[in-house]
């Protein structure tokens, strides 16, 4: 089946080549941080998590999110997810393994990483981290390819890729939920200590997921050729409101809970992010950025005629996109830090470095996704060109 | 079988690449490394031949008590007790590691990385990477 | 414990094998060895912990404070970046308002106007008795001792710095880059850490084994800092915290910090 990814238009080898670059430059900087240090990074003894470890928490919510495509095909037997059920899937694993990356990334002794195995440490919510994460992504792998592989040959998927999709539903809730129970446990960072954590985690990955889904599906229609059909792109559509509704609502129950108790341990971080605080604001442009994006889009998709038009849905998506980045890749996990235990503000920025390696797995990302796509997409023509002809006979 | 001229030339050409470090070493005789023993103290805290064989392991089992335990005296085969240190008992005695440890390491290619931390004698400290 | 007894039996096999002839057992009855044991002259304790005595700090004035940052960091090759971003501290001083946030009201104001409010406070690692850096470490890198000491093996570490994010009192730092051209003068006797992993105050674990104090509370000259076991009626912390009123910082989460402020 692989061999679909190796040909191609003209259009799609410079997309590759193209990405290969990026993951090379992306590279060259990672070696530089490999013999210099992290230090290389924005990241300092006060802000000592930045940008990898926000988009590992964001990536981990794209990776979620296409039990949102499974789980309405496969247990309500909702059929016009037919067709892109498998795109779902098939974002999941790019999305899994650049949180890998990330992690990797990140971490101050990579030569030392197994000894996360070598030392299993259950009362580390890291340990657990690593166990969903690479279960979720064994699944995936098998799921996405068997299924294909069937629908190639035009069989029915045998009963344990059935037993593994239905297993792969909860599984799916438990990453993000494992993910947010990283940060929401930890005694001395009140921007983080909120039990309604791993819920909201699932809320904006359910809107951030399925909109990167409706914006593949479009682009898929412009280069490949491929339909998703417009009402699968609607189901999504409202999915994504649904799960941005949620969201908004979480954040205003964190928003109470925080301005109505007045407790500055928890209050301070939500300053420094709304209004600044003694003086340092760096912060307060970014946040209003994702929520008024986050307000627009929402009210976007609440109203039926903005939801139902090609040429809007595809921006409110991309504002969905980039909010829920923001929020999460960016603002969550560095807020966490500032101010800091001794109420000290220290600033962060990623620096160029830190952003070209954080490109790099985003391209990596991108061409494992390209790939997995080409071949999706190519399995799928066959079918109909197959189905066509045989109709015709 | 198919293009089997081909495939065959390959196999040859892939053996006589992958056999190059032996090719290049041809003739070229193995000189084991003269390790240079401390002067003033003829035994050390085990026989010789188990510390030749095993004196990684010792150390990663010092390690352990010491930096995990917290027993850091050890009581050899014989009796004698040595304070558990890499920095300060070891190279007390092996004064040179250049001469002693880095010889050894080099000939077998192996790179421990014990000096990223633990300070040997006579070393100036300028970092081991820029 | 039941490793390293594993070890023992390896290392007893192997020797004996290496000396030839002689078996384990032998070796085992004719010379009690090889085994690994405690130095005779260490101090021990239940549960350490330390005191601080905020109105001694005072009257000595801020060189003795520094005089205990410096015994400290000499002591252990904790290196000086001269940059707050890359700064690796194990003890440091800071203003009574950030080693104490909660505190910061008028309540503070009251108790402690002129007196101690403006004069800077040490910090340094609180060797909890519920640690949240041990709790979420992946690796067990970091990791609390029988005697309450909250201990890095800093040859397990992977930098992943968990243990920053737990912890509540900032006093983890993690080497951003290579130590070694930072570290002023260095001490022989004890290693420096290697870039990318976690380090901290422990409460010198190194001089208790061999029957010393830590470096900082050697280094009080009128008694403003004083260690010893929690458990003990008649340790110096024992007796210090009976006779004055001590605070901890952060109490309320519920970590049990083992360093003592008198105010």
């Amino acid at each position: 089946m692989f061999e679909k990814a190796l040909t191609g238009s003209k259009g799609y080898y410079i997309w590759v080549l193209f990405l290969l670059a990026v993951i090379g430059f992306g590279a060259t900087n990672y070696l530089r941080q490999y013999f210099y240090g992290l230090g290389i990074t924005g990241m300092s003894k006060d802000v000592s998590w930045g940008l990898y470890i926000g988009q590992l928490t964001f990536l981990v919510g794209v990776a979620a999110s296409a039990v949102m495509l499974v789980l309405p095909f496969y247990l309500h037997d909702h059929k016009v997810f037919g067709k892109i059920t498998i795109l779902g899937e098939f974002v999941a694993i790019p999305a899994v393994i650049m949180c890998v990356l990330f992690v990797t990334a990140d971490l101050g002794r990579p030569d030392r990483v197994m000894n996360v195995l070598r030392y299993p440490t259950p009362n580390s919510m890291l340990m657990w981290d690593v166990v969903v994460l690479s279960g979720y992504l064994v699944l995936n792998l098998f799921i996405g390819w068997t299924v294909l592989g069937c629908e190639k040959r035009g069989v029915a998927p045998p009963i344990w890729a059935k037993v593994l999709i239905y297993i792969s539903i909860p599984w799916a809730f438990s990453i993000h939920t494992v993910t947010a129970y990283l940060y929401a446990g930890l005694p001395g960072r009140g921007f983080w200590m909120t039990a309604i954590m791993a819920p909201r985690f699932l809320g904006s990955a359910f809107a951030s997921g399925p909109a990167l889904v409706i914006l593949l599906c479009y682009l898929l229609r412009r280069v490949a050729n491929f339909d998703a059909g417009r009402e699968a792109i609607q189901s999504l559509a409202k999915i994504v409101t649904y799960a941005m509704v949620a969201s908004v609502f979480f954040i205003i129950c964190e928003l109470f809970t925080v301005y109505y108790s007045q407790v500055p341990e928890h209050k301070n971080h939500f300053n420094y992010i709304f209004t600044g605080l003694h003086g340092h604001s760096s912060f307060v442009p970014v946040m209003w950025t994702s929520a008024i994006l986050a307000l627009i889009a929402t009210t976007l998709l609440i109203i039926p005629s903005t939801r139902k038009s090609d040429s809007v849905l595809p921006i409110v998506c991309v504002m969905v996109f980039a909010s829920l980045w923001i929020d999460k890749g960016l603002i969550l996990i560095v807020v966490g830090f500032i101010p800091s235990p001794l109420e000290k503000i220290m600033e962060y920025a990623p620096t160029l470095p830190e952003a070209a390696i954080s490109i790099g797995i985003w391209a990596i990302g991108a061409l494992i996704l390209t790939l997995l796509y080409k071949v999706a997409v190519a399995v799928r023509k066959q079918q109909e060109y197959y189905n066509v002809t045989e109709a015709a006979h | 079988m198919y293009n089997s001229g081909k495939v065959i030339i390959g196999i040859i050409i892939f053996l006589a690449v992958f056999a190059l470090p032996i090719w290049y070493n041809r003739g070229a005789a193995v000189v084991p490394p003269k390790l240079e023993l401390p002067k003033d103290e003829k035994q050390c805290v085990e026989a010789t031949a188990y510390m030749k064989a095993s004196h990684m392991e010792m150390l990663d089992t010092w390690r352990n008590s010491v930096v995990r335990d917290g027993a850091r005296v050890y009581v050899s085969t014989t009796g004698k007790t040595y304070n558990m240190s890499l920095q300060n008992t070891c190279l007390a005695c092996h004064k040179t590691k250049e001469k002693f440890c880095d010889r050894c390491h080099n000939y077998l290619d192996v790179a421990p990385d014990c000096w990223d931390c633990h300070i040997a004698p006579e070393v100036k400290l300028t970092g081991r990477t820029k | 414990m039941d490793s390293t007894r594993r070890d023992f039996l390896k290392i007893a096999g192997l020797t004996a094998l290496g000396l030839g002839a002689k078996p384990a057992a032998d070796a085992f009855a004719a010379a009690g060895g090889p085994r690994m044991t405690q130095n005779p002259q260490a101090l021990k304790a239940k549960r350490w912990a330390m005191v601080i005595n905020l109105k001694k700090f005072k009257e000595s004035g801020k060189e003795a404070l520094q005089r205990c940052v410096d015994a400290c960091h000499k002591a252990h090759n904790v290196p000086d970046f001269g940059n707050p971003k890359d700064n690796i501290r194990w003890i440091w001083p800071v203003e009574l308002a950030e080693a104490l946030p909660t505190e910061e009201n008028q309540y503070l104001h009251k108790f402690h106007e002129g007196a101690l409010r403006d004069f800077p406070v040490l910090v340094l690692c609180n060797h909890c008795e519920k640690p949240p850096c041990v709790r979420v470490c992946p690796t067990k890198a970091t990791f609390q001792r029988q005697d309450g000491l909250v201990l890095m093996d800093y040859h397990r570490c992977i930098g992943c710095r968990y243990c920053m994010a737990a912890c509540p009192f900032g006093a983890r730092s993690l080497n951003w880059r290579d130590p070694r051209p930072f570290i002023k003068e260095l001490n022989r006797e004890y290693p420096t850490r290697v870039r990318g992993v976690v380090e901290k105050c422990n409460f010198c674990a190194e001089r208790l084994a061999v029957g010393k104090p830590p470096a900082c509370v050697e280094a009080c000259k009128n008694g403003e800092m004083a260690f010893g076991d929690l458990e003990d009626a008649n340790s110096d912390v024992r007796k210090l915290l009976r006779d004055n009123f001590a605070i901890r910082r952060k109490p309320q989460l519920g970590t049990q910090p083992q360093v003592y402020y008198i105010v």
